[in-house]
Parts: C-alpha cells; sequence; structure tokens
C-alpha cells in the first residue's frame, strides 16, 4: 500500500503511527498516512529560522522560475509519493477516490493550481499592487524616488489545509517566491495536493528546506498554528473560532457568498440565472466562493422557481463521467444528517425547498453505491430565516427577497459579493459595507477570481509589513 | 501445539495459582463482617449467594457483575474504608477529573506499596539511589503527586515538585483559549526550569509526554544531568515512545508507565534498543489484572494480538475493583518471562469515547 510520509524540512519521515485515506465509497484503504506527533512539529519549529535561511538565499526571480518549472512539472511528470511513483492521471484518481470529487472537477482544481504558478509574478504583483517585487530580496526599493522597506514577520507560514477543494492551495503558494517556508497540515482525505506541489518545487529546484508536511492531529494543527509565526486556517465555524482574534492567524472559514440583483436589474433576471448558477454550482458547490444565497429586491419567488427547475435538472453522475457536475459525500451520513437538517429547518415557517417539485427523487440520492445531495434552491420569504444564512458542501442557494436599502445589514458576513446593479449610490453603500470581502460588480461568477486580487486577506501583507525607512548618501 | 515454552508455561501456571489464592484472600477479607467495608457488606446483603462461598478463584469473579464507577462518584468515602483497616491513616485520592465529576478512592498503603514493586524495575544506573527526582505532572488531590514522592523517597532521594492545575488545561482546551493554555504551560515549564538549574542532584524526572515535549524545547536534560525519565500519559504510544529515545532525551533511560487511581502502575515491558517501540504494560499481578474483552461482550477474552476493551480488575486488602471497564481500549499481549501473564499493547482511549473525552497536559 502507498505510505504518504511526513516531510520534515523536506525530508522524508515515516512515523509508527498511521492513518488510513480510504476510498470515498468502498471504505477500503487507498493509502497509510504518517501521523507526526506534535512535539515533533514544535521540535521543527525551533529550527525554523535556519530553514527560512536558506530560502531567502535564492533570488526572487530564481524562485519565480522555479514556480513556472515547478507547474511544468506538476502537470507532466511522475513524482515521488512515499516509495512509489505518482503520475499526472494518478495524483487525479487518487483525489478523486479519497474525496468522492468528479475527476472532470479534480482536474478544473488541478489548473487553479497550476494557473497561480504559472503567473506567480502576476499573482505577486497584485498582492504587493505593483510593488517591485526585488523588495523581497533586497528589504528595501526605490518607487516613484521614494524609499519602500517591507520586513518579513516570520519564518514560516502554517496552513490547516482543508479537504473539500484543492483549489485552495492555490493561497498557500505564493509563500515560496516570498520567501517564507510552508508548514501544511493536509486535511485527512486530501493529502495528494499538497504533497504531489511540493515534490514539483523540488524537483524544479526549490530548497527542500522550505517545505514542511505534517498529517497530524487536532493537537497537532493547534501546535502549527501556535508556533508559526503566521498562518492559515480553513475550517467551519467551529474549528475556526478559537482563533479568530488572534491576528497571525488568517482565517478561512465559511463563505456566505452571495449574489445580489438591484433593484434597477431585478426585471431582467432571466438574463442572470447562468450567473447565479455558475456561482452555486461551479466545483460541485463546495468552496467558500460558491454562492449560497441570492438576494434580489424583488420578484424573488418568480426568479427562485425558474432557478430551481434549473438546479433540478442537475443529476446525480459517477466520478469518471466528464459531465459530472456534483461530488459524491465521502462520508454517507453527513450527506444524511445535512439532508434532515435542512428538512428539519424547513419545518420553520418562512422557507420552502422549490426543487423538491421539479426533481424526480428526493434530496439525497445514491448512484453506484456513493451519495449525493441534488443542488437545492430554497425560497426564503422571511430573511431572517436560518436557511436564508446556510451553506453546505454541495449546491445549495437561498433565494431571499429584501428591500435594497435593508439588504446589506440583512444579508451579513460575505466573502464574495456579486452585485448586479448600475446604481452608483447603492454601489457606494456596498464598498463601504464591513461585511463584505471580495466585491464583483457586474454579472461575474463569485467563482471566477482573479489571482491578482487578495483574497480573505493579503498574503503579502499577512507575511510582510511595512516599515519606515530614510536613508542618507 | 502450545504457543509458550515449557518454562514460561510452567510460571503462567504458578501465576494463574497465586492469584486464584490472592482473589479467595481478598474476597474473604472484603465480605468478612469484622473486616470488610461497608459497601461491599451491603452490596453482599443485596446477593442471593455468599461470595466467600461461590468465589475460589479469578474466574469467578464473574458472578459479581462489573464494578461501575458512579459509585465512586460524591460520599460518603467512607463506606469505602476496610473495617479490619479503621483507624488508620487514609488518603483519599481523586481521578483526573477529565470525565465529569471526579471519582474518589481510599488509600491507606496501597500507593507506596504499588510504587514500591514498581521501584524494582527500574535500573539502579539510570535512576540512581539517592539521586534527587523532579515530579512535572499534576498536583493537587492525585495520588500521582504523593506516589512519585514516595518512590523518590524510598530510593533515598528529594522530590521537587510544580504547580499544575489539570482541570484549568480542560476548561482551556473545551474553551478553545490555546494561547492561554499555551501561557499556562509555559509557566508550569518554566517552574520546572528554574528547579532544575537550582539543584545539580536532581537526575530522574517524572512526567507527561506533552510535559516533556514542552521541556526539551527549552533545555538538554542529559546535559542538566538527567539520567531517567519515568513518563505516563494518554498521548504515549509507539510513535511518541520513538520520538523521545531518537529525539527527545537520547542518551536517558525513558520508562513508559501506565497507572491510574483505580489500579495503581502497571510496567512496561523492557525496551531492547531493537527498534521495537511498540509499548506494552503489564499490571501488578496478582494486586491488578488487565483482561482485554469484547467491547460488545465483556465476558469474552479477545485472542492474543486482537483489540478489546480492557477490563481492570484491582485486588488489594484497601480496595476491591471487580471486572471494571475502564475507558481504554488495547492489543492483548501475551505474556512474557518476566511478567508470566497478560498484557496490553497500543493501549489508547477507546475508539467510542475519542471525541468525547478533552485530554489535557496528561
Amino acid at each position: 500500500m502507498i505510505h504518504i510520509p511526513i516531510l520534515r524540512a523536506g525530508k522524508v519521515y515515516k512515523s509508527l503511527d498511521a492513518n488510513k485515506v480510504v476510498h470515498f465509497k468502498s471504505g477500503e484503504p487507498i493509502a497509510e498516512l504518517s501521523q507526526a506527533n506534535r512535539g515533533m512539529i514544535a521540535r521543527d519549529m525551533l529550527k525554523m529560522s535556519e530553514y527560512q535561511n536558506v530560502l531567502q538565499e535564492f533570488p526572487v526571480r530564481k524562485l519565480l522560475e522555479i514556480c513556472k518549472k515547478a507547474a511544468d512539472i506538476f502537470r507532466n511528470e511522475s513524482l515521488p509519493l512515499g516509495d512509489h511513483e505518482q503520475s499526472p492521471e494518478d495524483y487525479i484518481s487518487q483525489l478523486s477516490s479519497s474525496t468522492g470529487m468528479p475527476k472532470s472537477l479534480c482536474r478544473r482544481n488541478m489548473d487553479k493550481i497550476l494557473l497561480v504558478m504559472e503567473e506567480m509574478e502576476a499573482v505577486l504583483g497584485g498582492l504587493t499592487r505593483g510593488l517591485d517585487i526585488n523588495v523581497v530580496d533586497s528589504g528595501w526599493v526605490e518607487q516613484n524616488g521614494t524609499p519602500l522597506s517591507f520586513i518579513r514577520e516570520t519564518d514560516s507560514l502554517g496552513a490547516i489545509l482543508p479537504s473539500n477543494s484543492p483549489g485552495v492551495h492555490s493561497l498557500w503558494l505564493p509563500a515560496i517566491p516570498l520567501k517564507v517556508p510552508l508548514v501544511l497540515k493536509p486535511g485527512s482525505s486530501e493529502p495528494w495536493s499538497p504533497f504531489r506541489i511540493i515534490q514539483a518545487f523540488i524537483a524544479a529546484g526549490a530548497p527542500r528546506e522550505a517545505f514542511h508536511y505534517y498529517p497530524t492531529s487536532y493537537n497537532g494543527a493547534a501546535e502549527i498554528l501556535l508556533k508559526t509565526g503566521r498562518s492559515m486556517l480553513f475550517g467551519d465555524k467551529n474549528t475556526v473560532a478559537p482563533w479568530k482574534k488572534d491576528p497571525r492567524v488568517q482565517i478561512h472559514g465559511p463563505g456566505w457568498s452571495k449574489v445580489v440583483i438591484a433593484e434597477d436589474k431585478v426585471d431582467d433576471w432571466e438574463s442572470y440565472l447562468d450567473v447565479v448558477e455558475t456561482s452555486a454550482v461551479s466545483n460541485g458547490g463546495r468552496s467558500c466562493i460558491n454562492a449560497s444565497g441570492l438576494w434580489v429586491a424583488g420578484r424573488g419567488k418568480e426568479i427562485a422557481e425558474a432557478l430551481a427547475k434549473r438546479f433540478a435538472k442537475i443529476t446525480a453522475r459517477t466520478i469518471d463521467d466528464p459531465a459530472a457536475e456534483i461530488a459524491a459525500f465521502a462520508n454517507k451520513p453527513l450527506a444524511e444528517m445535512i439532508s434532515e437538517m435542512i428538512d428539519q429547518q424547513l419545518e420553520i415557517p418562512g422557507a420552502e425547498d422549490l426543487t423538491a417539485k421539479y426533481r424526480e427523487t428526493g434530496r439525497f440520492v445514491e448512484l453506484d453505491g456513493c451519495a449525493f445531495l441534488l443542488p437545492t434552491v430554497v425560497w426564503c420569504e422571511d430573511p431572517t430565516h436560518p436557511l436564508a444564512h446556510s451553506e453546505f458542501l454541495f449546491p445549495y442557494i437561498s433565494v431571499v427577497e429584501s428591500p435594497q436599502d435593508e439588504m446589506l445589514e440583512k444579508m451579513g458576513s460575505t466573502l464574495v459579493a456579486t452585485a448586479i446593479t448600475g446604481n452608483r449610490s447603492f454601489i457606494q453603500k456596498i464598498f463601504a459595507s464591513q461585511h463584505v470581502e471580495r466585491l464583483n460588480i457586474g454579472p461575474i461568477p463569485t467563482m471566477k477570481i482573479s489571482w491578482d486580487q487578495p483574497h480573505e486577506g493579503n498574503l503579502f501583507e499577512h507575511l510582510y509589513r511595512q516599515r519606515a525607512l530614510q536613508m542618507i548618501g | 501445539m502450545d504457543i509458550f515454552s515449557k518454562a514460561l508455561t510452567e510460571k503462567m501456571k504458578k501465576a494463574q495459582s497465586d492469584l486464584d489464592a490472592h482473589v479467595r484472600e481478598i474476597v474473604d477479607w472484603h465480605f468478612d463482617p469484622a473486616t470488610g467495608s461497608p459497601f461491599w457488606l451491603e452490596y453482599a446483603e443485596k446477593l442471593d449467594f455468599d461470595p466467600r462461598k461461590e468465589i475460589g478463584s479469578f474466574d469467578d469473579l464473574k458472578i459479581l457483575g462489573h464494578f461501575e464507577d458512579e459509585w465512586l462518584r460524591g460520599g460518603p468515602v467512607r463506606r469505602w474504608v476496610p473495617k479490619g483497616l479503621a483507624g488508620k491513616p487514609t488518603y483519599v485520592f481523586e481521578t483526573g477529573g477529565s470525565t465529569g465529576v471526579p471519582k474518589t478512592r481510599i488509600n491507606i498503603n496501597d500507593f507506596q506499596t504499588d510504587y514500591e514493586i514498581f521501584s524494582d524495575t527500574l535500573n539502579d544506573e539510570t535512576f540512581p539511589k539517592g539521586a534527587d527526582w523532579l515530579m512535572l505532572g499534576p498536583s493537587g488531590p492525585r495520588r500521582l503527586r504523593l506516589a512519585v514522592e514516595h518512590l523518590c523517597q524510598h530510593r533515598g532521594g528529594i522530590c521537587f515538585f510544580v504547580d499544575l492545575d489539570p482541570r484549568w488545561v480542560n476548561k482551556l482546551i473545551k474553551r478553545g483559549e490555546h494561547q492561554e493554555m499555551q501561557q499556562y504551560k509555559d509557566h508550569v515549564i518554566n517552574q520546572a526550569l528554574t528547579i532544575l538549574r537550582a539543584h545539580d542532584n536532581i537526575q530522574c524526572v517524572f512526567t507527561t509526554p506533552k510535559l516533556l515535549e514542552a521541556l526539551c524545547e527549552k533545555i538538554n536534560l542529559r546535559k542538566a544531568g538527567v539520567k531517567g525519565i519515568f513518563c505516563g500519559g494518554t498521548e504515549m504510544n509507539a510513535q511518541f515512545h520513538r520520538f523521545a529515545r531518537e529525539e527527545l532525551v537520547p542518551g536517558i533511560d525513558f520508562v513508559p508507565t501506565y497507572g491510574n487511581t483505580l489500579m495503581g502502575l502497571a510496567a512496561c515491558k523492557p525496551f531492547n534498543n531493537d527498534n521495537d517501540y511498540a509499548i506494552t504494560y503489564y499490571p501488578p499481578h496478582p494486586r491488578a489484572v488487565f483482561e482485554i474483552v469484547n467491547p460488545d461482550n465483556l465476558d469474552e477474552v479477545v485472542d492474543y494480538g486482537e483489540t478489546g476493551r480492557v477490563l481492570l480488575t484491582t485486588l488489594t486488602k484497601e480496595f476491591f475493583v471487580p471486572r471494571f471497564p475502564e475507558r481504554d481500549e488495547g492489543d492483548r499481549a501475551a505474556p512474557i518471562d518476566l511478567y508470566p501473564w497478560d498484557g496490553v499493547s497500543n493501549l489508547r482511549l477507546l475508539s467510542s469515547l475519542q471525541t468525547s473525552v478533552v485530554v489535557g497536559v496528561y
């Protein structure tokens, strides 16, 4: 059986404690995943400044070249996976088999990762707002006649990673050209992507010392968050709650992303159904940037009915089917529990599952031994209904009608808002809203990410801060 | 075909025979109106048989059913004191309290006896007689605090302590206060560092895996003069054992142990430098016995190497615990020459409890 080891400063370490990575459908083990004990992580962290020094010696231009080369290797080459070799097709197949994500979606996620590796210079340009990137070599640059100096805040970036959406791995990749070693805890059912990315970087010439890969327990994850100077935490509301007040930890929690159709555009709602559907369904509805809410200034029920008819056409397909749009649940009882929870909440007056009447089956279905939740549209007459503020691990959207002047306050926290409006006054209000993290003005799907824009905080600003600099001579 | 050598088989038979005789002695004591505790005498009144007549061997203990830990929650605690030991100075020890209201156990000399027996398993070169000890573990109403001190004194040393309240740590974990927990851990470790640096003769340490890791981030214990570490706690597994020997404390004798307030202290199968880091514990027979049983049928002992729930029986004149289902599971380990009775390997929290029990500094 494949054994995926720990990587300590890039060196393989096979633990005596290993968990099984299982096939989402059969439950049969696909691989063993070495588990790092908490103290091992803490001990390795004591040497982080040494490891950072090794990375520091690489000029940023060289690291950008390595990113491009790593992308090519990631896409085309076989890479080490413990004692085995992993081809690109093996990767897609393994990723699909442990997460339940259709291979077609796995490929799309792979493309997202590759795009960031290939376009790293543009990504850094976005993160630094056009700052001369040589600043990470020299500590300062002169721009527009003014000296600008930035200081690195940490010797390592920790990342507690999810299992639901491999595309998120593109978020921590810029740490390497920014010369900050990585300390990664992979998701228990998605150890593949971060391991393969690391192997591609090493094969492309990046120093091994920059990569630490620790499959570990909850305690080990806490150790990473405590011992790395800066980190990213992906998780649900309960997982991220204890760390929200720690400025060293960048939180990537639930998204509650939304599409908003304002008064001036709502009568033309049929033109925007594609945008709404893509926002909710793309990537199997698993991402924090998938829309889980459609907020409209009028005609809500009518729009919800039309969306429901569309969503009801999306069916469960096998993971090998190129037309598959939704992922199977690796955990069947979880799928049943989510569906039951939605049904229980529908008993609270003010919400109705409109897809139910258009589907030939229930929301929960099984196909070829796999569990699926079919795309669901819930019409929420009451904007305070719990289902108007929910998101789930499948394509789910609540349609809520609200007076425009009350909408932003009622919407609450929103990772990505796509605002379909030409009303300048309303746009100004959205700009001023502290609830909205990423903003798309116009019919841009919430899932369409421009990688030269920051995501849930700017990684450059997370890792570096500007220092005052004056020089004579 | 017998799986054990003839010599070991003989030792196992002798151990079983000693155990059966010990069971008869202990049952006679606890159910005798002149010597038994109020609890067991009242318990016997509800039975339709006389345990002293019906229980002639370890296997016969089954007719008493299973000890329930709920009996240990709350008072009156004196109902557990055997009449035969009335008037002797009595301690009361609490469990860690990681599963709700603490259980209490009375104690007179058992903890000293248990740790004196355990002392015989320690290497005199790495746990030198006359060396002082640091007890870096939970303080307060726990047996461990006094027991380690007694072990140290029994070996001619003086024991130093830190203040450590594991229940506070558990609360911090439940509230998700990781940073405050880290500060508390630093506070505990700083106390230990101060003691270690101030007292040259400290050569032995008791601690838990988490605290050992934290201590070793700050100090090289071998350079500080430590020769032996006696370590117990829920994070102890083969990987930690290897990590400790290879990285945390190379060159220091590392002795894993398993103990609790109800049982006493189990010894670990000696490490043979053969890269076999699996940890196998053997109880202090015949004072305590492990049975590794099917969790769904506690009367069914699993085969050697198979996983089961730990069923603990404690048999001392101070305390009688027949067939108590522990919150731990492990693999049934075969007898060895040194310990010719059943042991347990790969001990861990029972799978069904793994999400509900908070494991703090232990």
